[in-house]
């Protein structure tokens, strides 16, 4: 490590100021090839659909010039209108219940809890295999005689949204002074008063940045979707699928560029605000 | 003390786990009183505070204030205030919002708020950094801020948590006075927690020594000093030569060096260890002294020398404290005389046992233990033999 000389105490502030590093050697350019062939690897194929997206060529994998006419036409294409309304009801709906459930989850565990073992299971579902969830939500419904449509999708992403936000909460919670909430109590504020002016504030970056992954991941969700939608209501993900079976037309890669852009942006929201967490102010 | 104390700890016993934190301590506070829980990290003092505050249920005795049962109060209905040894300040709000806090959550209109936050910022000294973020100040403003949110409901009682231990050695000696100053001004009861002696000794009226969960010794700092009731008490509080022996009729017997004269109330035979304080031990020309030793090194503090002076027969050197600079060198011989010495009982099965096989070990050396006053040692601890 090139920071072996960082007080500990200012780690948090490390990473906000990379160029304070001495630029002590060179290092050979060979040692780069590797680094940029990586890149190369994890966003070329991103790059030939944002490229595409610009291709005048109803063939999709035929270059013909430059054009800007697929997204115009991506919003008279009504079937991916409606898919990409209901996405965003799912999202939005999801996000709303898993922020709430994911924080007062995070509570519990810190507040209530020791040891690994309660906080594992609830983190779990953010890496069970979809499959998985899939076929256990249908099954459930079903057993519950609860109708398949946009609620049982929105349910269903609550689930693994849920496991996000209560790990990147409890992440921030981590991080927090506990003698806070103790300050609070002892200058005479109650349980409740405690918690919306002093806990809430401080884990407001955590629960933001989980309830903006939440929302990217459930935008873009397909294998739990597939299995607790009713047909007339499919999700983005789905109408795509679909799409693409019956052979794919060029302003998909014009929706996928759109959706990329608005990832990014969120994920890069999302970071800024879980960096906030290492950082007192 | 004839009126009725403000604070009553009766019989408070606290466990976690297989360990007990605290034996049945009882003591009282007076109103008004600078009050200090000194001892090692890990003797229970900060249990005992977190216990007055709410933050630790103890398994058994009492806590009460004026009267008032306490333990039946969760924290934030109880008549006592804490400072914070991380001060706690809410990061999220400006110093002003920090500090009327505690008036805000209890309902305070808006305009006796302004005028009571104002009042408390002026007595700190903190008027002109009221909209600033905690994350914008000193650690010295801090802490200013962390007492004055504390003071600002004036508690019946202020907990403060080692109060100066995030402050640098020069800040601390400031503060220390301050806060003495401003007990007094306030007049409020103060009860501090510290493993600093020093601190302890400088600001208390008080002090209740604390260790491995059981009250060694309550009494003023010139009374621990002069006389310690137990051996921890005398090593810890100040620098003191030790000599373990055993107690005679006029003072005690010492393995080496012979009799040490003190006024005692131990039976003869006990075992017993005569308290030297540095100062109280005289130098004589060697020649004409029945005790004798070799000067091994001094160390010129200012306004005073200590020699260390190693006497055949002792494990430790003793340790003589003069006025001013000394001419006396390195490799002298001199001749030691003691002055006032205490005695203490040494340890004998009452005390918990792994502390016994170490006095055992050493019982026929001499040993000198010492504070912070030590000039050989930085360390701020002077023991190592705490259990936490």
């Amino acid at each position: 490590m090139a920071d072996a000389t960082v007080n500990p105490s200012t780690t948090a502030m490390r990473e906000l100021e990379p160029a304070a590093r001495p630029r002590a050697v060179r290092k050979p350019r060979g040692i780069l090839v590797p680094l940029w062939l990586g890149y190369a690897f994890l966003y070329l194929p991103i790059l030939v659909v944002v490229i595409m997206s610009f291709n005048d060529s109803e063939n999709l994998f035929v270059w013909r010039g430059f054009s800007l006419r697929w997204y115009p036409e991506l919003f008279q294409n009504e079937q991916m209108m409606q898919g990409l309304v209901n996405t965003l009801i799912v999202a939005t709906g999801a996000t709303a219940i898993a922020t709430v459930l994911g924080t007062l989850l995070a509570y519990g565990i810190q507040h209530y809890t020791r040891g690994g073992f309660v906080r594992a299971f609830a983190i779990a579902p953010a890496i069970l295999p979809d499959l998985l969830l899939g076929i256990g939500l249908l099954t459930l419904f079903s057993l519950l005689s609860i109708s398949l449509g946009l609620h049982s999708v929105i349910l269903a992403h609550a689930v693994f949204a849920t496991a996000f936000v209560t790990a990147i909460v409890l992440a921030r919670m981590a991080t927090l002074d506990p003698s806070l909430e103790e300050a609070s109590r002892d200058l005479g504020a109650g349980p409740v008063r405690t918690f919306m002016r002093v806990t809430l504030p401080q884990l407001a970056p955590g629960i933001v940045a989980g309830a903006l992954l939440a929302f990217t991941l459930s935008l873009d969700e397909f294998v739990i979707a597939f299995f607790t939608t009713a047909p007339t209501q499919p999700t983005l993900p789905i109408v795509i699928y679909s799409m693409v079976r019956f052979g794919v037309t060029p302003e998909v890669n014009a929706l996928a560029s759109l959706l990329l852009l608005v990832s990014i942006v969120t994920v890069i929201a999302a970071q800024r605000l879980t960096r906030l967490t290492g950082t007192p102010k | 003390m004839t009126t009725a104390p403000l604070l009553r700890v009766e019989g408070v016993r606290a466990v976690y786990g297989d360990t007990v934190a605290l034996h049945d301590i009882s003591l009282d506070i007076a109103d008004n009183e600078f009050f200090a829980l000194l001892g090692p990290s890990g003797c229970g003092k900060t249990t005992l505070l977190r216990s007055i505050a709410g933050f630790e249920t103890p398994e058994s005795g009492r806590i009460e204030v004026d009267g008032r049962d306490l333990l039946r109060m969760p924290p934030h209905k109880r008549p006592v205030n804490m400072m914070f040894q991380s001060y706690a300040l809410f990061p999220h709000m400006s110093v002003e919002r920090n500090v009327g806090y505690g008036l805000e959550a209890e309902g305070v209109g808006r305009s006796e708020l302004r005028s009571r936050v104002q009042e408390v910022m002026a007595v700190v000294g903190l008027e002109h950094l009221a909209t600033r973020r905690p994350s914008q100040l000193s650690g010295g403003q801090r802490q200013r801020v962390a007492l004055a949110r504390a003071i600002v409901k004036r508690p019946r009682l202020l907990l403060l948590d080692e109060p100066l231990s995030a402050l640098d050695r020069q800040v601390r000696a400031s503060m220390q006075l301050e806060l003495k100053r401003l007990q007094h001004e306030v007049g409020l009861t103060f009860v501090v927690v510290t493993h600093d002696q020093e601190e302890a000794m400088s600001m208390a009226d008080r002090i209740a020594v604390l260790r491995d969960g059981r009250l060694e010794q309550l009494a003023s700092p010139q009374e621990l000093y002069a006389d310690p009731a137990t051996r921890f008490v005398a090593s810890f509080i100040g620098t003191a030569n030790l000599f373990d022996g055993t107690a005679t009729a006029t003072g005690v017997d010492v393995p080496g060096i012979g009799g040490v004269a003190a006024t005692h109330a131990l039976a003869a035979g006990d075992a017993a260890t005569a308290v030297v304080r540095p100062e109280d031990v005289e130098l004589a020309v060697a020649a004409t002294s029945s005790l004798r030793g070799t000067v091994v090194d001094t160390y010129f503090l200012g306004g005073a020398s200590t020699i260390s002076i190693e006497v055949p027969g002792l494990a430790a050197p003793i340790l003589a404290t003069v006025h001013g600079a000394t001419r006396i060198a390195r490799g002298d011989a001199v001749g030691v005389r003691f002055g006032r010495a205490a005695v203490v009982a040494r340890e004998a099965a009452a005390a918990s046992v792994d502390d016994d096989a170490d006095a055992d070990a050493d019982a026929a050396a001499s040993d000198v233990e010492s504070g912070d006053r030590s000039p050989a040692g930085d360390a701020p601890a002077p023991q190592e033999e705490v259990s936490a």
